[in-house]
């Protein structure tokens, strides 16, 4: 897993909340067996038509959002699902760090596990980004070692992301290799039982 | 007296192998149901770190996503067939138990976990697909994973895991006659929303819970993922121990009366505190169907679809609006005036023996709409053979229900089971969400009664009005 540190990029707004996993990857791209490759089918009901044409009046598909890697959308971000082609998705197409609201439960996880960083930043800040980047050229400074987001015009937010979930993404640790030099207490729990 | 406890601390104290100060505890997986969709890549992940699978014996594996329902050997398209050779491959490889497309055990995975008694009261369970909160019926702690944690429970046996908040569902009174638990859980997920229960572990309770049967208890449990909750849970009772009894994996005998005993001191103590507790009265729950793209746009069967001029915020009256385009509904229309196109009994929240006897006796001697396609898919094999012992795979025939195989089928139309653009289905399944059945798919939850119902007029019924024998 790639370690984050600290990003800058620009900002894609997504002004909905609830958005589930069923809309970030619909469920016919999920037979592949493969990790990779999943960017081209993210959004892919409101990116395409019924016939694989792009529809234009979806946002993403407007031209200056192609570089995004900063994904900004409402509250219950993930919800659904467990599918971990979610995450695996957004990745693929671009996107580093999501900043909303809330997440799903198990969505934030699969972000975790996955180095992309899932900021929780109030409605308001949201509210706030979303109306710069949906009317702007709009870039964001994440710095995930001070927990704070900026902007070039003077905007600063500060998040928090729980300690243990921080040091993995700042580390991109393979959590495995980490659990099994707890191999004994493992065995021993085993063998209590 | 030590502190009274819930039994979902009970459960996390059991498991935990490992605590540091800072980090979410190491917590004991005891079992690991897998399927074909959220497995592949992490048993590739483990071919690739030279990882072997710690516990087969506690991992067990079906075949559900993408069977066919009409013919299960013929799977057309190339990329499901090799998604499924790929799980047959992989479990002979890591030594894993399979319930293959021929197996007699096959079914949803969700269905069979509790059917074949690996689903017991105090376990830990996970599995690589949200709907494993169904489990927590039994008074297990189970939830979903994605497939990181899949692999690293098939490597460790163990997941790190934050301890949740607990969040007490209390549903006082009972149920009235013709109102199911599917309407139970709609109705409280429409009332506190589809976020209210992320970042806890529900516990239901109250009267009307403890009347329910273990089939309808997984109904609840199974959706407690649509209010956010990765885990939902019951505490066991005479109903829970009743079913068990012996269920292959269940413990026999004198044994089976110890582990009652364990499982008896599960329940969540008298004057246990949660961190929060919601009320609901289950006398008031009417039977429901859901308007719009989430669990929780709901209502119940004699209201009107929501007007988005009447929301209380922008948000929510732009997100009313868009639910009604994509639906294809109009502000305050009733949602008994709705027609539908399609009909699917089915899935892990409804699939299951009593669902099918309860849809069957709404539609025996009648017929089903001749606009209305309808198919039932039973949530395993064995649940199709034992209703068609029973003769309900003649009542549906003959209604002009198709009647087909185990699978999740039209649920999530992984398979060809699939609702056409813009056409319109009464589903007993848990997901309302765009698309979800189909590309531009229109999906109405509803309970197996209200959707048989639906089947025979064409049209959305209040099933306690439809039907004059129902039982309660």
């Amino acid at each position: 897993m790639e370690p984050i540190r600290k990003h800058k990029g620009l900002v894609y707004p997504l002004n909905r909340s609830n958005i589930d996993t069923d809309q970030i990857i619909p469920k016919q791209f999920l037979k592949r067996i493969e990790r990779q490759g999943f960017g081209q089918f993210l959004f892919y009901n409101w990116r395409f038509d019924d016939d694989g044409i792009r529809r234009e009046d979806f946002s993403l598909n407007d031209p200056k959002y192609d570089n995004a890697s900063i994904l900004v959308a409402g509250e219950n971000f993930g919800c659904g699902s467990s599918r971990e082609h979610a995450p695996w998705a957004l990745q693929d197409y671009g996107f580093k760090i999501i900043i909303a609201p809330s997440y799903a439960d198990i969505f934030y996880n699969n972000c975790v596990k996955n180095g992309i960083l899932a900021i929780k930043l109030s409605e308001k800040g949201v509210e706030q980004l979303i109306e710069k980047a949906e009317t702007s050229t709009y870039e964001l400074t994440v710095d995930l070692e001070k927990q704070v987001i900026q902007d070039s015009e003077g905007f600063e937010a500060t998040f928090e992301v729980p300690a243990y979930h921080r040091e993995m993404l700042l580390n991109g640790w393979d959590e495995i290799a980490v659990t099994l030099t707890h191999e004994d207490k493992i065995s021993q729990y085993e063998q209590a039982q | 007296m030590s502190q009274p406890k819930t039994i979902i601390e009970k459960i996390w104290e059991q498991h935990v192998v490992h605590v540091e100060p800072n980090k979410p505890d190491l917590l004991y997986i005891d079992l690991h149901l897998v399927h074909e969709v959220t497995s592949p890549q992490a048993f590739e992940g483990l071919r690739m770190q030279g990882r072997k699978v710690r516990r087969p014996d506690r991992t067990f594996a079906t075949m559900d996503h993408n069977v066919p329902t009409l013919d299960r050997y013929f799977i057309k398209d190339p990329v499901s067939k090799k998604q499924m050779e790929t799980l047959k491959e992989n479990c002979e490889e890591f030594g894993i138990p399979l319930a293959d497309i021929d197996h007699p055990d096959q079914g949803i995975v969700h269905v069979i976990g509790p059917e074949l008694g690996l689903t017991q009261p105090g376990k830990t369970i996970v599995c690589g697909d949200s709907h494993t909160s169904t489990h927590g019926a039994f008074g297990a702690l189970a939830f979903g994973i994605g497939t990181s944690e899949v692999e690293h429970v098939l490597a460790t046996q163990t997941l790190w895991q934050t301890k949740p908040k607990t969040l007490n569902v209390k549903v006082n009174g009972q149920l009235g006659t013709g109102v199911t638990a599917k309407d139970l859980i709609l109705a409280i997920i429409a009332k506190f929303g589809v976020r209210f229960g992320t970042g806890y572990v529900v516990e239901y309770t109250g009267d009307a819970i403890r009347s329910l049967s273990m089939e309808e208890r997984m109904t609840v449990c199974n959706m407690s993922i649509e209010a956010g909750a990765r885990a939902g849970l019951i505490s066991p009772d005479e109903t829970t121990f009743n079913y068990l009894k012996g269920r292959r994996h269940v413990p026999k005998g004198k044994d089976f009366d110890e582990a009652v005993e364990k499982w008896q001191a599960l329940a969540t103590d008298e004057g246990a505190e949660y961190d929060t507790t919601v009320e609901i009265d289950a006398n008031e729950v009417e039977p429901q169907v859901t308007w719009g793209t989430n669990p929780g746009m709901c209502i119940p069967i004699n209201a009107t679809v929501p007007n988005p001029d009447k929301a209380s915020t922008k948000n929510e009256k732009d997100e009313i609006s868009r639910a009604l385009e994509y639906m294809g509904l109009t502000a305050d229309q009733p949602i008994s005036s709705v027609e539908i196109d399609h009909v699917f009994i089915g899935s892990c929240t409804n699939s299951r023996l009593s669902d099918l006897r309860k849809a069957a006796s709404i539609v025996e001697g009648k017929k089903v709409k001749d606009t209305v396609q309808a198919i039932v898919v039973p949530g395993s094999q064995s649940i199709k053979l034992a209703a068609e012992e029973e003769g309900l795979d003649v009542i549906f025939k003959e209604a002009g229900f198709q009647w087909r195989e185990a699978g999740c089928s039209m649920c999530l139309a992984m398979n060809d089971d699939i609702v056409p653009y813009g056409e319109r289905c009464a589903s007993t399944s848990n997901r309302n969400f765009e698309g979800r059945q189909g590309n531009g798919a229109r999906t109405h939850l509803v309970s197996p009664e209200m959707a048989a119902a639906a089947a025979i007029e064409g049209r959305f019924v209040d099933v306690r009005k439809f039907a004059t024998t129902l039982s309660s």
